[in-house]
């Protein structure tokens, strides 16, 4: 068995489940998010920064923060296995991807908590 | 192998399938939402800092290129969704047959249409 070292779950039945588990994390989240602004159509700054003063919310946002890391980083590292055939250029994308979703976590935390 | 039979190299007459389209609209609407994330994160931060900041955020929404780009983004996502939500359904063991994954895949593109049209009138 051929393991790659930049995939996310090793090995293909621990990949497949992170995919899905952090699917649908993402997938709720979003479902709130727009569920949400649909019920408050004049959205005003101190419902909106209520909403993200609450541990809950701050808890949730980051579960789903790491989740969309997961899941794109396994999403993507299969976009780029699939059509980038160099591999050098190939790597350089894997990291590349890596570090930016080392950021968007790190950012959403900054955000989530300043 | 040489065959007598005649070739059809004419590219413009092959078509994907409807199955095919879907799985690859599923990884271009995937990587759009990759690509929207440092939006939304910077839309996030600059509405909770300030009221000011809040109602930039705000104003900016409303002018015609960033709802277009908002649109694209709430397009890509609806598609996600219902494609990823197809794929679980596949996992559970529903519709796998060849006939089964033509029928997801027409009801994916009627379903992320519709969603699709509903996010452009709840925009404008």
């Amino acid at each position: 068995m051929v393991d790659s070292i930049t995939s996310l779950g090793r090995n293909g039945l621990s990949t497949w489940v992170i995919q899905r588990v952090t699917a649908v994390f993402l997938g709720l989240y979003a479902l709130f998010l727009i569920g949400f602004f649909l019920t408050h159509p004049n959205l005003s700054y101190e419902i909106w920064t209520s909403l993200f003063h609450c541990v809950w919310i701050k808890i949730a946002s980051l579960i789903v923060l790491l989740s969309l890391a997961g899941h794109a980083w396994i999403g993507l590292w299969t976009v780029i296995t699939d059509y980038v055939k160099c591999s050098c250029l190939r790597f350089v994308l894997e990291i590349a991807l890596i570090v930016g979703l080392l950021a968007y976590v790190l950012w959403g935390i900054l955000v989530l908590w300043s | 192998m040489k065959s007598a039979r005649p070739v059809n190299r004419d590219v413009t007459k092959y078509r994907f399938p409807l199955t095919a389209i879907v799985s690859i609209l599923h990884r271009v609407s995937g990587v759009v939402l990759f690509l929207a994330m440092p939006l939304f994160l910077y839309y996030l931060s600059q509405s909770l800092s300030s009221v000011e900041q809040f109602q930039a955020v705000t104003e900016t929404l409303t002018k015609p290129f960033p709802k277009v780009v908002l649109w694209v983004v709430l397009a890509a996502l609806s598609f996600h969704w219902v494609a990823g939500v197809r794929h679980m359904i596949m996992d559970v063991g529903f519709a796998e047959s060849l006939r089964g994954g033509q029928i997801g895949a027409k009801v994916t593109v009627i379903l992320s249409g519709i969603l699709m049209i509903l996010a452009g009138v709840w925009l404008w």
